[in-house]
């Protein structure tokens, strides 16, 4: 099937072919014959040996051989008192040497290795390991990549008990032999991670290995900087010395030592108050022991706490718990004062935060708010808004992180310093330019406080756009991350942002205040652990075809989405958590323009058995509504209760869809700028 | 950019169906039935499968199933495995001829093959490989039953073959492989569990098949073959990543891979043609939503309009 030329570089004699297939065709028969009939004799058996010879595929061939094996050694046993090892060994023998017959064949037959592993891990007689070993170092050595060859080798490595540290040296062999090794140096980094991991003799002291590997990557990146399998490892590296290896807290709304003001609307209309943590891996065991709750009239059976996935996972990053029927304690004029002790792995954060109701009337909160169109056009304002007074991004990070960075920052400092050398050399390597740019961003993740390098990374990656064209997609995606971890660095880089919201006749904890991040030519979302509090976002007129990340903004009221690049209603499965969301604006968008759904798994849906078919998918369904064609916005927009909502622009929106939204959101109030009813 | 030769893979496809007796067609005889699901569901994707008897074909895929143990050989007397099952069930699924199997036989069949960890053999004879996992996992769902296995220790399994590049192996500690890697993240997405994939980390190492030629290779430093074109793109689009390969550069290579005289399409250019290749140049240029092709699921690997009518339909 592979790597034939399609114009046969000399004809075969016809009557020589057609005796080939003639042959073959007769062989299988025969073979099949002698399977359905549990025909085991000597001469039955070669027949399947010299198939399997020329076609080692036929699988039924293999499964024939393996009855005839256990069906002649019984006879054996059966006939004699004593098991005759000879005849078992020499049965053995056929059967081994049927496989390296096959394997000269075809080095890759899934068949042919089974079968060996079949026979040899009977343990009927000890294995001859040495034979095994030099079988594998001949295939192993005509073709290093050979993955079947791998697995093997791990298979006797393990009958034979042979240990963790002398495979390593194997792969030390292999990658001395050919540092263009992928195969090799994937599997030293399996090893090397075990042995790291159970902390075995000589391999507890994790920074000087890693310090050693980063040696020897350096020697192989040198010595030939266009294999790939230096810088995927380099890639590993990094990542071991970059993250950390405990799972903390990132950050949290309401913030440590935050005065939330309330105002009597939203006291009067929100019976849930929403707490959410984020920590920085996916983290499970948030629950009433894990955090304690300490105020006079809140106590922590009052909350139950949920990860934030898109499927039943138990694990999230993000976590929310939900002050129920808080207004009942705001009356107070000290306000509510809370205090939280997060238990997670091994350390303890604490938070305190006081809520207050607020003597403001804000005007226009009458109703239900939403009577009137909500307008996006927001003008700057760089006003001191409460929130950002005590915005502090590294905060909570400096007083949680325990683990000691010395290392990790001295060993990225020379990495860098190393690559920075590099690329002076070698201006055309994309490898160099996106490993250095890597480089910087990791030292910015440990380092607190730091806003180096945010402008050298940003230029890095344009200089990829333009080196490796192809996939400059990619490129833009990691630009857009690091320019909003620069945007939203400190208090005085994100006060650009801010616009003043006007019409705000809604109840929100704090209406005044839009965070507007349009026009930026963002493609994706990140830091969102920043934007806790944020609950009118602004994202119009950028690129983004995924907002995977605004799940966590639990306080979002109003989101504009429009003119941007989605795609399609399941990529917009994280606001579907999002229950305060009013307002959605997702006009001149792609949503129906795309046959092929990127996002059709990463939603809830019954394809991925992460949701039934629900009570409103049926009453459609018995309206005659195809929902094959509309499960997607179905879906999505049955667990919202938005009071404004535009859709122009779309392809997927015509006449029948408005009347489908009409159906699915009753509580809607505007559509694409008109009332509806 | 050249054009897909649709109607000559169609004769092509339609002429390998009847071709039985070279020599080429005979060492594949024991996988005809994946050859089926290859060129009826090509066929599909054209606009094409009006040409195709649906009763020739579906009587043909009984007479491979052992009435034992209600799994499915690769051809006619050929020993029941997994891989052939579950082509079966593609096969009826897209004719819409499910009916005509004896549902909770074959699922038992499937199911039965799990192992303690969550692990698949495909057969009884106790092969474990991720593709196992795959193949049981999509014919259990096509069929409705996938409650018939420990659904979270085969997502455990899975997870276990995760490797420190973002990708899978076919068993704990193997190399990252395309072909592995779709099985798995297929697997994990029928199941809901993609959050168990570092999607940048996989998404970058799969990107990064793209070579010079536009062509995709299965892991690096390997040769490009239109066979990528599925493995790799399927993959990186249930991730939501495929935007990070240039989707122009690989459509002409598999076009360029055709034979424009005698149809099909073949592993790189100018080499010998297959029912294979066929079908995975052209899933992948329905992927890249090609014009006139119908879109295919990148986790069933069947026509959207297929899956929707057996997810949403009563």
């Amino acid at each position: 099937m592979h790597g034939r030329p399609r114009k046969a570089t000399k004809q075969e004699d016809p009557a020589a072919a057609a005796a080939k297939s003639a042959r073959l065709r007769e062989l299988q028969s025969q073979l099949l014959h002698f399977h359905h009939n549990r025909i085991y004799t000597k001469e039955a058996v070669s027949v399947s040996s010299k198939l399997l010879e020329i076609n080692p595929e036929i699988y039924t061939g293999w499964n024939y051989r393996k009855l005839a094996f256990q069906h002649n050694l019984k006879e054996v046993s059966d006939t004699d008192t004593d098991t005759d090892t000879e005849t078992i060994k020499s049965a053995i023998e056929d059967e081994l040497r049927m496989v390296e017959v096959a394997l000269r064949r075809n080095p890759k037959s899934y068949g042919a290795w089974y079968h060996r592993k079949w026979i040899l891990g009977q343990k009927l007689v000890p294995a001859n390991f040495d034979h095994e070993f030099r079988l594998l170092d001949m295939l192993l050595k005509a073709d290093a990549r050979n993955f079947h060859g791998w697995n093997y080798r791990r298979f006797i490595a393990r009958l034979k008990d042979v240990s963790e540290e002398e495979e390593l040296k194997y792969t030390m062999d292999m990658i001395n032999t050919n540092f263009s090794n992928y195969s090799a140096w994937h599997n030293r980094s399996m090893l090397l991670s075990k042995l790291l991991r159970k902390k075995a003799k000589g391999f507890h002291e994790e920074e000087s290995i890693l310090s050693d590997e980063f040696e020897l990557v350096r020697q192989a990146l040198f010595t030939d900087p266009s294999d790939q399998s230096g810088w995927f490892y380099h890639l590993w590296l990094l990542d071991q010395t970059s993250t950390p290896h405990k799972p903390h807290l990132v950050s949290s709304w309401p913030s440590d030592k935050l005065n939330i003001e309330i105002s009597a609307q939203f006291k009067e209309k929100c019976e849930r108050f929403p707490i959410i943590f984020c920590f920085n891996q996916q983290v499970d065991g948030v629950n009433l022991a894990t955090v304690t709750i300490n105020s006079k009239l809140v106590s922590s059976e009052h909350i139950t706490w949920k990860p934030l996935s898109a499927n039943n996972s138990r694990k999230s990053k993000i976590w929310v718990g939900f002050l129920e029927n808080f207004n009942k304690y705001c009356d107070n004029s000290e306000g509510l004062s809370v205090e939280i002790s997060v238990h997670c792995c091994e350390s303890i954060v604490h938070l305190k935060f006081v809520m207050k109701l607020s003597h403001m009337d804000h005007q226009g909160e009458n109703g239900d708010g939403f009577e009137e169109l909500f307008l996006w056009d927001c003008p700057k304002s760089q006003e001191i808004n409460p929130y950002l007074v005590s915005y502090d991004p590294w905060r909570l990070r400096v007083e949680s992180v325990e683990e000691d960075t010395k290392w990790h920052l001295d060993t990225l400092s020379a990495e860098i310093a190393l690559f920075k050398e590099m690329s002076e050399c070698d201006e055309d390597s994309k490898f160099v330019k996106l490993t250095l740019a890597r480089l910087l961003g990791a030292h910015n993740s440990i380092k607190s406080g730091g806003s180096a390098y945010f402008e050298e990374i940003l230029k890095l990656y344009d200089d990829l756009i333009k080196l490796d064209a192809p996939h400059y997609r990619y490129y833009r995606d990691e630009r857009s991350l690091v320019l909003l971890d620069q945007m939203t660095s400190s208090k005085d880089s994100l006060v650009e942002y801010c616009s003043r919201c006007e019409n705000s006749s809604f109840s929100c904890i704090n209406p005044q205040l839009c965070i507007n991040f349009s026009g930026l030519n963002l493609t994706r979302i990140g830091f969102v652990e920043r934007l806790l509090w944020v609950q009118i976002l602004d994202l119009s007129h950028n690129n983004l075809t995924s907002i995977l990340g605004l799940e966590a903004l639990q306080l979002l009221v109003c989101l504009n989405l429009s003119h941007n690049q989605i795609m399609s209603f399941t990529a917009l499965e994280p606001i579907k958590s999002l229950q305060s969301l009013k307002v959605l604006d997702l006009s001149f968008n792609e949503i129906g323009s795309h046959p092929v759904d990127t996002t059709r798994y990463l939603c809830s849906s019954p394809l991925s058995h992460t949701c039934n078919v629900t009570e409103t998918m049926e009453e459609l369904a018995r309206e005659n509504i195809k929902i094959g064609d509309f499960w997607e916005a179905i879906l999505l927009f049955e667990s919202l209760q938005l009071a404004q909502l535009d859709m122009q622009g779309n392809p997927v929106t015509n006449e029948r869809f408005r009347v489908l939204v009409g159906k699915v959101i009753p509580c809607l109030k505007w559509l694409d700028g008109k009332p509806v009813r | 950019m050249g054009e897909l030769a649709v109607e000559k893979h169609a004769q092509y496809i339609l002429s390998v169906e009847k071709r039985k007796d070279d020599f080429e067609s005979l060492v594949m005889e024991h996988l005809r039935l994946n050859g089926a699901y290859w060129g009826l569901t090509t066929l599909d994707i054209m606009h094409k499968l009006g040409s195709v008897n649906p009763d020739e074909v579906v009587t043909w895929i009984l007479s491979c199933q052992d009435k034992e143990s209600g799994g499915f050989g690769g051809n006619v007397g050929h020993d029941p495995h997994v891989l052939y099952t579950l082509s079966a069930v593609q096969v009826l699924a897209l004719l819409d001829r499910l009916d005509a199997v004896d549902v909770d036989k074959v699922s038992d069949y499937v199911a039965g093959l799990q192992k303690e960890d969550g692990s698949f053999a495909g057969d009884i004879w106790g092969e474990i490989d991720t593709r196992f996992s795959y193949v049981a996992i999509c014919c259990l769902s096509l069929l409705h039953r996938l409650n018939k296995i420990n659904v979270e220790k085969a997502v455990d399994y899975i997870v276990s073959c995760k490797n420190l590049d973002g990708g899978f192996g076919s068993i704990p500690g193997g190399e990252s492989h395309a072909g592995q890697i779709f099985c798995c993240v297929g697997a994990l997405a029928i199941t809901g569990s993609l959050h168990h994939i570092d999607r940048d980390l996989l998404g970058w190492w799969l990107c990064e098949r793209q070579c010079k030629d536009g062509g995709l290779n299965g892991r690096p430093e390997k040769l490009t073959d239109v066979c990528y074109s599925w493995w790799v793109l399927s993959s990186l689009i249930m991730i939501d990543r495929v935007h990070w390969i240039d989707k122009n550069k690989l459509s002409k290579f598999i076009l360029n891979c055709q034979d424009l005289e005698k149809g099909g399409i073949s592993d790189r250019p100018d080499n010998a043609v297959d029912v294979f290749h066929t079908y995975f140049g052209v899933a992948g240029l329905s992927l890249m939503e090609y014009p006139g092709l119908k879109p295919i699921d990148p986790a069933y690997a069947l026509p959207v309009d297929v899956v929707n009518r057996i997810f949403f339909q009563k």
